[in-house]
């Protein structure tokens, strides 16, 4: 056994639970330095957790844990475990921004670990060269075939020159030549670098047999360690994949037969054929003229990488895509949109799981018997020979969230043969299932092959599941480059191994050169002295990333920028107080000159408008009941003659009471207009008039115009809401798809990544604010009377307070959608009701103003009336710039403090 | 055509499942229609209330005394008295919506029967209050200045009474008329998400791309979704009604329930539509989330459920036109507060079905595309 100095990893009793799942449950491990040990089990299994807790990604529960002689669980160990440890999370390329090309990728990376100008270049260049990504530095990541995003994703993994590396399934779904060459490089690095610890996951058995030294992990507990071999003579097996069923707890493996092959079919007629069938995204072709025959009751397999091309092809043969060219027929008909006919008649399982989660085994096996059109006793008969046909009796009434990978697949295949189809086109049905399970499913397919003469179409990127294939097709790139028996192909191509054979017949198409390999460590590695405190480079690192991301996402660009005009302009011209054009009618029972003064009275007016002039009462009250007219006057016979008497005659009127706001504003309107008319005529002559004038003086907005008001809050809202939501939505998307792993495993520090992050939306929440001024002064006739730059500057501080309000949501959200509507439910209130833009301060009371007073909203607001519609300055405002700063260094002190910086 | 019916029927009823049993949608159905809609119909005014008004008086009188005295709640927070050299500041600030100037000689002018000059400042960026206030406190003033020339207390200014009488809300309680618009709102902003949501979600968990390799069609899809979430919204919107406007908030409903019902089921269908069909313009559900914020605010906010279609200008009526909501509005206002009937509101209802219509027939139209642009 190894000193304790040469351990890269030891750990004693590691326990980690995600509620009440026990991911890890016990684990002890002594690794040595300088090793490259495989980490082999199911899906599930708690490879990742493990490999996640030593790599310092996830936050340790309970046990103890050791790397490189370092207590990742403490802070300060952990910031230098950042600089000597390299992490590959699973999932292809998962911390690697889609968006960006190679080279900025790289170039983050660098920049993370303190490299910058010409060394951070010739670094990149070099680790580029080594892996053969030099040719591609400007495709950017989404574009990249599974073998190039692998690659990627270990180059900047090597960036910092790490002395462990920690790799997730780095192979997982990628053709079976990058896996080698794969292989061949990490050799070709620990050539080089002897020293270099490497933890490698697979869910490939054969794969790990090129291992040193194996850990074989199931539902959380390591049920073998040592050299393949060692396992294997251990339970007297002759490979891994079967020394792995033996490890297993007995209960497990209860029931499993070794799978016997029964003899092929007859060939007989063809049910599926395609004719150069094609498929092209935009400029993107993913399938490319490819063509087979499937004769009835054949297996036939589809073999390739990931985003070859296989699901495209089983998706054009479902009708779910229509094909660019070329043409498919399945059981004669032509494979499209809408044949329901021929849909009966096959049965299709896509790549991943897509029954109803909300729904138990039995539901949504009932749904589908519906849907195929059983009824009564026979769907019940199916329903019921299903499940006990594929062993889900006694899971029946679970939800499929609930139970085991291999089991969903079982209740897939169940649903998918429900109504006896002919034929059986599967995505991938075994990818990520345990081997046990595999070869269950693998019983399923033959018998109903075999026994009930199913055609069986199938893709997968297992070779052992190709061998049991009747024929097979291997796939690159969209195109199909061998059709055949895999024993013909094995023995053609390959020297009867077949994974030789596809990786030979790969060779030949590969896009990149084989590598010169031994270059890796080329270049000037990074400087030890990586800042360890905060850095303004990681900080402009992170901006300059998400600034790119931004600039490269249309939509969510679109409406940075065009959402707040839109809003602007609806809430502009849409929230409104002015009277105008309100509709009246007149019922005059009078018939005086007095009586039409009334008329002259209201007709003067600019806000009312004459609708009709009324015969009887009941008009008036069906005009109001249809909405026609917003009040109508009633003027009672004798009205005129009461009038000159002085006996002050009423006047009724009748106003449509439903929109209480106009009718507030109509009943304040008429009620002056009339008595103004009247007060001034004063026929009577009986009162003495009042001596006494009122000059009212409207400030600030002369006119009394609604878009002088309204508009510049509205802007205020507008800074709030969608800055706010975006900031929240660019943490929070890193918590999604997984990029955020890089803060955890990085010397980067939280406030770097914040505000870094936050940088971008800075500036396109002003670049904003600069478009809605522009609507509020030109679109909706205003002028600027303050200062100017005391606005922007106030933009500025007030956009910096929401944007870092947004991180401050982040923190506390998982999903995008969740961020979008907290963030508005919290933002509402406080922005429309409590911060002056419809409702003065004035008028709240204690509780609503305190609220008002402890979001920013209101300071922004008293600036915004301020210089736009009060022409104010510096001197009347400076109190709500300070307050606005403040706000600014409170939401990131929270967000810092709230933001985790390991997953749990 | 009856497989099509009894196809769009189980998987209405299978959608109707999945909206209830999830606890976060159940939630927030619940909340939009009772305390959404009771915190705003008690919460937000549209009335002249606590209005701040400040006083500068240079006459010290009796009759400036009595002016302030008259500025009374629930109009007017009580009257504070400021310096000349504070006015600015005062507004300035928004520390008060109305400044009154008393000059001095005021009393004395008045009852010499000379002319008296007032000056009322009004902060004319307060739309909500400065008008209505403004006129309130001009009728305050001359009101008090009357009855003190002629030692009356009831005399006026005026020749007249004009009587103001409010059909179908006769003292014109805001939260009448809010609960009302809140309750549409809601309805919109439901039926937008539930809708476009469910058809996200299942494209998302790749349950929609299952369902059409399977002997359906897209409308027996889009039909199951229209009816399914728009049944769950409709019956919280019913349930609200009885129990949150008529029980809780004491709104006195003028016509049938039963024909507002049949409107908003109509109306639910056309927004439901709208949101399957923002569904398939935005692929994702972030997308979907920033697209229909947009969406809904302006459907909410210009038709007419807040500020009336008059006082918009004149293309953006028409353009509302387009709005099913704005024929909501309508229907919902002519049914629940005017007592209209159906011979009156026919009209609206058709609309809504064309627009819903039109939706719908978008939807579909993309709906096949977009399942297979996953790239």
């Amino acid at each position: 056994m190894a000193g304790k100095a040469e351990l890269a990893v030891r750990c004693e009793g590691l326990v980690h639970a995600y509620g009440r799942i026990h991911a890890l449950a016990g684990v002890d491990l002594a690794l040595p330095k300088g090793a490259l040990i495989g980490f082999v089990g199911p899906d599930g299994a708690g490879k990742s957790t493990l490999l996640a807790l030593i790599a310092g990604a996830k936050r340790r529960q309970r046990g103890t844990l050791e790397v490189l002689g370092l207590d990742p669980a403490r802070s300060r160990d952990r910031r230098e475990l950042a600089r000597r440890v390299a992490y590959m999370p699973q999932g292809l390329g998962k911390n690697l921004y889609p968006t960006l090309s190679i080279a900025e990728n790289l170039f983050f990376f660098a920049a993370l670990y303190g490299l910058s100008g010409r060394r951070a270049a010739a670094r990149v260049d070099a680790l580029a060269r080594a892996l053969g990504l030099f040719p591609f530095m400007d495709r950017p990541v989404r574009a990249l075939s599974g073998g190039m995003k692998q690659k990627l994703a270990l180059a900047c993994a090597l960036v910092h020159d790490p002395e462990l590396l920690v790799l997730d399934e780095p192979t997982t779904g990628v053709d079976p030549l990058a896996r080698r060459r794969f292989f061949a490089l990490l050799e070709a690095i620990r050539a080089t670098r002897p020293e270099l610890t490497i933890l490698f996951a697979t869910a490939y058995m054969a794969e790990a047999e090129r291992f040193a030294r194996v850990v074989a992990i199931d539902s959380g507990r390591v049920i073998g360690d040592g050299p393949p071999e060692e396992l294997c003579r251990r339970t007297k097996t002759q490979s891994l994949d079967q020394a792995f069923i033996a490890l297993l707890p007995a209960e497990r493996r209860r029931g499993h037969r070794p799978l016997v092959q029964k003899s092929p079919p007859p060939s007989g007629e063809i049910v599926i054929e395609a004719r150069d069938l094609t498929k092209r995204f935009g400029s993107f072709t993913a399938v490319d003229r490819v063509s087979f025959a499937i004769a009835r009751g054949e297996i036939f397999g589809f073999l390739g990488s990931n985003g070859c091309g296989k699901t495209t092809t089983m998706k054009m043969l479902v009708g779910l895509l229509e094909p660019s060219a070329g043409e498919a027929f399945v059981l004669g008909s032509r494979a499209g949109a809408d044949t329901l006919a021929a849909r009966r008649r096959l049965g299709y399982m896509s790549q991943s799981f897509s029954l109803y989660e909300e729904l138990t085994v039995r539901q949504n096996l009932e749904l589908h018997a519906a849907i195929y059109g059983f009824t009564g006793e026979e769907a019940r008969h199916r329903v019921a020979d299903q499940l006990a046909r594929f062993g889900l009796i006694a899971v029946a009434e679970r939800r499929p969230r609930e139970l085991p990978l291999g089991v969903r697949q079982r209740l897939q295949l169940a649903v998918a043969t429900l109504h006896d189809p002919e034929i059986l086109i599967l995505d991938e049905p075994t990818s990520g299932v345990d081997p046990i399970a595999r070869d269950e499913l693998w019983g399923f397919l033959l018998e109903l092959a075999r026994r009930r003469g199913v055609t069986i179409f199938l893709s997968t990127h297992f070779m052992d599941e190709a061998e049991r294939c009747d024929r097979i097709s291997l796939m690159h790139a969209g195109r199909v480059l061998a059709v055949g028996a895999p024993q013909a192909i094995a023995r053609e191509h390959g020297g009867g191994v077949l994974e030789q054979a596809f990786a030979s017949l790969l060779a030949n198409e590969a896009e990149e050169p084989q590598q010169t390999i031994g270059l890796a460590f080329a270049g000037e590695p990074p400087p030890d002295d990586i800042a360890r405190g905060f850095s303004f480079s990681r900080l402009f690192a992170f901006a300059r990333r998400e600034g790119r991301e931004l600039l490269r996402d249309p939509i969510r660009l679109l409406f940075a920028l065009l959402g707040p005009i839109v809003l602007l302009l609806a809430m502009g011209f849409g929230i409104s107080f002015d009277v105008e054009n309100l509709r009246f009618a007149v019922l005059d029972q009078d018939q005086s000159a007095e009586s039409r003064e009334v008329l002259r009275a209201l007709e003067g007016s600019p806000y009312f408008e004459r609708y009709a002039e009324l015969a009887r009462f009941d008009d008036g009250d069906r005009l109001l009941t249809q909405g026609a007219i917003a009040f109508f006057v009633a003027i009672p016979p004798g009205f005129g003659r009461d009038l000159l008497a002085g006996r002050r005659p009423q006047l009724a009127v009748w106003l449509d009471g439903a929109n209480t706001t106009r009718a507030e504003t109509a009943r304040a309107y008429v009620i002056a207009a009339l008595e103004t008319s009247f007060a001034q005529a004063n026929p009577a002559k009986t009162l003495q008039s009042v001596p006494v004038r009122i000059e009212t003086r409207l400030q600030y907005n002369q006119e009394f115009r609604s878009t002088a008001a309204i508009p510049p809050g509205v802007m205020m809202m507008q800074l709030v809401m969608i800055p706010a939501m975006l900031a929240a939505l660019a943490v929070v998307r890193e918590k999604e798809l997984g990029s955020i792993v890089n803060l955890f495993t990085t010397p980067a520090t939280r406030l770097e990544f914040l505000i870094g992050k936050q940088i971008p939306y800075i500036v396109t929440a002003f670049i904003s604010f600069l478009s809605l001024i522009g609507i509020v002064v030109w679109v909706f006739d205003n002028s600027i009377r303050g200062d100017v730059g005391a606005l922007a500057l106030g933009a500025l501080l007030f956009v910096t307070a929401t944007t870092a309000f947004g991180l401050v949501v982040s923190s506390f959200v998982q999903s995008q959608i969740a961020a979008i509507f907290a963030t508005a439910i919290l933002c509402m209130i406080p922005t429309v009701n409590f911060s002056g833009m419809l409702y003065p301060v004035a008028t709240l009371d204690t509780i609503s103003r305190t609220i008002g007073e402890s979001f920013p909203a209101l300071y922004f607001q008293r600036i915004v009336t301020g210089v736009i519609n009060k022409g104010l300055g510096w001197e009347a405002l400076w109190s709500d710039f300070v307050v606005l700063l403040a706000f600014a260094l409170l939401f990131w002190m929270a967000a810092v403090l709230l933001v985790p910086d390991q997953e749990r | 055509m009856r497989a099509a019916l009894r196809n769009i029927l189980r998987l209405g009823f299978k959608e109707l499942w999945a909206v209830v049993r999830d606890p976060v949608l159940m939630l927030l159905v619940a909340y939009s229609f009772s305390v959404a809609i009771v915190t705003v119909a008690r919460g937000v005014r549209t009335e002249v209330r606590d209005a701040a008004i400040a006083v500068v008086d240079l006459d010290g009188s009796t009759l400036a005394s009595r002016l302030v005295g008259a500025f009374l709640p629930p109009l007017f927070k009580p009257a504070r008295f400021v310096g000349l050299e504070e006015v600015d500041r005062v507004l300035e600030r928004g520390e008060a919506t109305f400044v009154l100037l008393i000059p001095s000689g005021f009393e004395a002018d008045v009852l010499a029967g000379r002319e008296a000059e007032l000056a009322l400042l009004v902060d004319a960026t307060a739309m909500a209050l400065a008008g209505n206030g403004a006129a309130y406190a001009r009728a305050i003033v001359e009101q008090e200045v009357s009855r003190a020339v002629a030692r009356s207390e009831t005399a006026s200014p005026v020749p007249v009474r004009v009587e103001v009488r409010a059909r179908f809300n006769p003292n014109l309680e805001a939260a009448r008329f809010l609960s009302i618009t809140q309750l549409v709102n809601n309805l919109t902003i439901l039926a937008i998400i539930l809708a476009g949501a469910a058809v996200i979600r299942e494209r998302e968990h790749g349950t929609l791309e299952h369902l059409l390799t399977m002997p359906l069609r897209p409308f027996e899809i889009v039909a199951a979704k229209l009816w399914a979430n728009g049944l769950v919204v409709l019956l919280a919107a019913l349930a609200s009604l009885f129990v949150v406007v008529k029980g809780v908030l004491d709104v006195p409903l003028a016509g049938s329930p039963w024909l507002f019902a049949f409107g908003a089921a109509i109306y639910l269908l056309a927004v439901t539509a709208l949101g399957v069909m923002l569904s398939t313009v935005a692929t994702t559900m972030p997308r979907f989330g920033l697209l229909s914020i947009p969406v809904f605010v302006v459907l909410n906010l210009l038709s007419g459920g807040f500020t009336p279609l008059e006082s918009m200008p004149r293309w953006l009526q028409l353009a509302m036109q387009l709005s099913p909501a704005t024929h909501m509005v309508a229907f919902a206002h002519g049914v629940l507060f005017r007592g209209a009937g159906i011979a009156i509101l026919w009209p609206r209802l058709l609309a809504m079905a064309a627009i819903g219509a039109a939706c719908a027939a978008f939807a579909l139209l993309r709906f096949r595309r977009t399942i297979a642009a996953v790239l």
